[in-house]
């Protein structure tokens, strides 16, 4: 079914006149007739509209730095941020030294009131101090929560303080929540700190081997890297470092060496994409392991980068072996799938990557969007130049680097380049709109009642988002799956991610569960009887 | 699994937390604001926030938890945020429809001073509907104050003492437990014959039943007008001191509603207080089918006792959980040898009374020493354990990581148990709640003990 302006008008009278107004920006209807549809994004959610974003404290150490294994990540603040973020998003890890792996530690500072009175800077340095001398870390990381920059703690100069005291790195990141507009301000301010602090800052100045790769924006959910790794490494490329999934701080010093640098999730990492291009001459290129078809064309395009034969050939025969083997288990499920639609709601990639899988299934992604993206992540970074700063974003640091004298190598020519380029998402990403069928509905910050309104307009048969959208959908009857933790099952990329994603989605419809939701006595008359010369009928 | 731990105890005196066992104030206030009927949780504050306590409540719930935020950016936070909570309250009301906003602060709000009340009082409130909230600073206290500091904010901005004489109708605050024990509870008082308001009341909200609709707000919860009514009540009585105790007194301070503080009724001993508090207040003989259960219990608990006696055990999570917790085990003939909370444990002359000494006082009377910690941290109980290895952990879900490293069983009981499902449903309150602990206590000691068992040791029947 497509969607007609006037059921979104419709739709949107409930709102109060203002919100209505900025709420119409965020939706768009898939018209390819239009030369450049705009959306609105990485602006506020209006208070008191049930979003799902989180904050920057959440971005930054939730998502980017807390999966670094090697460090301890300190929170300094009041407990809460620092519990909600331990073991919560499913990012593995595991270590050949295991005293060294830090993944299911949880560190707060535990701000009191005395500490919001008269400043929590000393606690913090003790909290260092202890973490040092009882966890034995390589590297610390102190992340900041609200109270921190409202009563001015200044936890850079703690965090100098100890690092010279202790003679280990002590990282800190200013990401208070209240910062920007989403998790995405996190993710910014901790991509600067990353690549001012970490990467690079090893000795080493050749790759560990052929066809070195970094793979950013990839944070191991279920074990998703450690799938892509598998391929990865079976064609014969040597996997530098992972941002951050089962990543260790270890590894990202010598993240200035790969040749490529891979981007899966843009929104939350293109920055240090970027910066590791300006600084080494290190393209990046936007690929997608998600779903069997996505999988494969990033490994083609990795391969027509690197342009070497026998890596082309690799590529190629672990293909069909691996497609050998999972296609027919998908066309399996497919069978059960197929002629289904989806929403699907998630962050800042998976709305866009999860179209392609479940179109691999016969499922048609009928509205899509994403929490806490920018406009380049709907409309391509072509848009980039157009996005205006507000008084949100300039709050947010830009990081400015410099081409590194001593390390700098263009890897690949400019002619070469620009050949490459037209070939393959090479420094570039178109967004997620371009793909979206023609009458499809794009969401920006999609919010409850939204989510309950297009449910009922579009009754699709499948609803993917997140924990807290999850059951309220189930409510109504419709499978929800989880994308941001997969409903604790995994891995979802890769080969064999595909193919465990199409068992879990085939099994949402086929539980058996669902027939019981009305009761027999719901359409069974109370009293059944026979009239007496008549037929047998209810009464 | 957690290889940086050791058993060599280095003194910590930052006041730093390695592995919390309590989380912050908010979710507490946003769980009790759910058990009140047609009411939406309000967090004032950063959106990250509200996002953190309903991933979490759902987790544990499986159902939806429904709330809303301020959404703080860097301009309120420095401005101040009553145009953010005015702009919350009227597209609530206009997009969501609640009866009552139910308004709980953060660290952040807590800390730039803004004025809830005169914030609330500059709002435009529709005829009929309420604006209510609490204090919750993520810097004081944990989860079970914020539950506590809401359900007093229930009672200041709602209860009402308008009746000349007192109504025969009791007040039940359950504390920080699950609607399973809700459940319980009501059924308890309703074979007792006790006209009763309990508040807050979460069963029939985050344990909803499958209908195909989402109802955005559920048939559960206690009305705005019995809360009004509990002015009116001849007693109240608050099950669990931590979580309850503090409504109960302004209740009684309001509204001149004589307060009684309880244990939460897990095990015998605390259920038979709850039932005898019961029985001098309708003035009624306990009827057959109580007793009952509880002769069931006792037969139970004497008939296996040789699963868990002498067994040691550590117990950690709430005050009031571990409170009823602690003497139900000992009532079993378990050796209590390390009991640990992550909320601090209160002071004397506050409501809600002394952990440690409470705890102490129950252990002196078996003639058993343990070590007792409140304000304390997940790590600090590991250590204790690899120095006095226990047989069996009861605890919230966050034990597991050390029951994998130190291979011990786990019986997960509390808030909150993210890994497991249905416990929400079920209770551990009242004889029938005792009952079901006995089984999961029993169970888990067996299968380990099948799980250890050499071939020829592997027996049939146990």
């Amino acid at each position: 079914m497509k969607f007609s302006e006037d059921a979104l008008e419709e739709m949107l009278k409930r709102y109060p006149d203002k919100t209505k107004k900025a709420r119409k920006k965020h939706i768009l209807v898939k018209d390819s007739a239009e030369a450049k549809q705009v959306i609105e994004a990485n602006t506020r959610t209006i208070p008191g509209i049930i979003t799902n974003r989180g904050c920057a404290y959440a971005g930054c150490k939730g998502v980017v730095v807390g999966p670094l294994k090697d460090m301890v990540h300190i929170t300094h603040g009041p407990v809460g941020c620092g519990y909600y973020t331990w073991g919560a998003r499913r990012n593995k890890a595991r270590s050949e030294d295991p005293a060294q792996n830090f993944i299911n530690y949880c560190v707060t500072t535990d701000m009191q009131e005395k500490d919001i009175v008269f400043g929590g800077e000393k606690k913090l340095a003790k909290v260092i101090d202890e973490v040092v001398e009882i966890l034995k870390p390589k590297a610390i990381s102190v992340n900041a929560t609200c109270p921190v920059g409202l009563i001015g703690d200044d936890i850079n100069a703690v965090a100098k303080a100890a690092q010279e005291r202790h003679g280990i790195p002590v990282l800190a990141f200013s990401c208070e929540g209240y910062k920007g507009v989403s998790q995405s301000a996190g993710h910014h301010i901790a991509n600067n700190i990353l690549m001012d602090r970490v990467i690079g800052n090893s000795e080493m100045e050749e790759a560990p081997g052929r066809f070195a790769i970094n793979m950013l924006g990839e944070y191991n959910i279920g074990g998703d890297a450690w799938e892509i790794d598998r391929i990865l490494k079976e064609i014969g490329y040597t996997v530098v470092s992972t941002m951050t999934g089962d990543g260790s701080y270890e590894e990202l010093r010598n993240a200035h060496t790969a040749d490529l640098n891979l981007v899966q999730c843009h929104r939350s990492i293109n920055y240090i994409a970027e910066m590791l291009e300006k600084k080494y001459g290190t393209p990046w290129l936007k690929v997608n392991f998600i779903g069997v078809q996505g999988t494969i064309n990033s490994l083609r395009d990795m391969a027509v980068y690197f342009g070497d034969e026998d890596l082309i050939q690799k590529t190629e025969e672990v293909i069909s072996r691996e497609v050998a083997r999972i296609q027919p288990i998908i066309d399996q499920y497919r069978k059960i799938c197929e002629g289904k639609t989806a929403f699907c709601f998630v962050g800042g990639s998976r709305g866009h990557h999860y179209q392609g899988i479940y179109s691999e299934l016969g499922i048609d992604t009928v509205l899509a969007g994403y929490e806490f993206a920018h406009r380049d992540d709907y409309e391509g970074r072509d848009v980039i130049p157009d996005i205006k700063t507000d008084a949100d974003s300039r709050n947010i640091p830009e990081l400015q680097v410099s081409t590194d004298e001593r390390r700098f190598r263009l890897k690949v020519s400019p002619e070469k380049m620009e050949e490459l380029k037209r070939k393959i998402p090479l420094s570039s990403y178109n967004g997620m709109n371009v793909e979206m069928q023609e009458g499809n509905i794009i969401v920006d910050d999609l919010n409850h009642y939204e989510t309950e309104e297009f449910i009922k307009l579009l009754k699709p048969d499948i609803f993917s988002s997140g924990i807290k959208d999850k059951y309220v959908v189930q409510k109504m009857g419709i499978p929800s799956k989880q994308l941001h933790s997969y409903d604790y099952s995994g891995p979802y990329a890769g080969f064999n991610g595909a193919a465990n994603f199409a068992r879990d989605i085939a099994m949402s419809f086929s539980t058996p569960t669902w027939n019981y939701i009305v009761p027999p006595w719901k359409d069974q008359p109370l009293l059944e009887g026979k009239m007496v010369g008549g037929d047998e009928k209810a009464c | 699994m957690l290889d940086a731990t050791t058993a060599e105890v280095k003194q910590r005196k930052s006041g730093g937390l390695i592995n919390p066992a309590k989380t912050c104030q908010p979710i507490g206030a946003m769980y009790a604001a759910l058990g009140i009927h047609k009411c939406l949780p309000h967090s004032h504050g950063s959106q990250g926030c509200c996002s953190f306590h309903r991933m979490h409540l759902t987790r544990h719930f499986r159902d939806p938890v429904m709330a809303s935020s301020s959404s703080f950016t860097e301009g309120s936070s420095v401005f101040g945020g009553a145009a953010n909570l005015k702009t919350s309250i009227k597209n609530v009301f206009a997009i969501y429809n609640p009866d009552i906003i139910a308004v709980h602060t953060t660290c952040l709000t807590e800390t730039i001073g803004d004025d809830i009340p005169s914030i609330i009082k500059n709002s435009e409130i529709p005829e009929g509907k309420l604006v209510i909230h609490a204090n919750t600073p993520s810097y004081q206290g944990s989860h079970v104050t914020g539950f506590s500091n809401m359900v007093k904010g229930m009672v200041s901005y709602i209860a009402e003492s308008s009746t000349a004489v007192k109504k025969d109708q009791l007040n039940l605050i359950p504390g920080f437990v699950n609607p399973g024990d809700m459940r319980e509870l009501k059924r308890i008082c309703k074979l007792m014959g006790v006209k009763f308001i309990l508040f807050p009341d979460t069963s029939g909200v985050v344990d909803s039943p499958m209908t195909g609709k989402f109802e955005m707000y559920p048939k559960g919860g206690t009305t705005i007008e019995q809360i009004r009514d509990t002015g009116n009540s001849k007693l109240s009585i608050a099950l669990g001191r931590f979580a309850s105790s503090d409504a109960t007194e302004l209740l009684n301070k309001k509204c001149k509603v004589p307060a009684l503080a309880l244990k939460t009724p897990i095990g015998v001993k605390a259920t038979d207080d709850f039932v005898m508090a019961l029985r001098s207040f309708a003035i009624k003989e306990i009827p057959y089918e109580i007793e009952e259960e509880r002769g069931q219990l006792v037969d139970i608990m004497t008939d296996t006792h040789f699963h868990f006696h002498g067994k040691r055990v550590a117990l950690f999570g709430d005050p009031d959980i571990l409170t009823g917790l602690t003497e139900f085990v000992l009532s079993l003939g378990m050796k209590p040898v390390h009991i640990l909370t992550g909320t601090p444990g209160g002071s004397v002359g506050s409501a809600s009374g002394s952990f440690v000494e409470d705890i102490q006082e129950m252990l002196g009377s078996a003639n058993i020493t343990a070590n007792v910690k409140d304000n304390a941290d997940l790590f600090t109980l590991h250590q204790l354990i690899k120095n006095e290895p226990v047989d069996l952990m009861i605890g919230t879900t966050y034990g597991k990581y050390i029951a994998r490293a130190e291979d011990i069983p786990l019986v997960r009981v509390g808030f909150p148990v993210l890994d497991r499902s249905v416990h929400s449903y079920l209770p551990i309150v009242g004889y029938r709640g005792a009952i079901r602990l006995v089984e999961m206590i029993s169970n888990a000691l067996l299968d380990r003990q099948d799980r250890d068992a050499a071939d020829e040791d592997f027996e049939l029947v146990m």
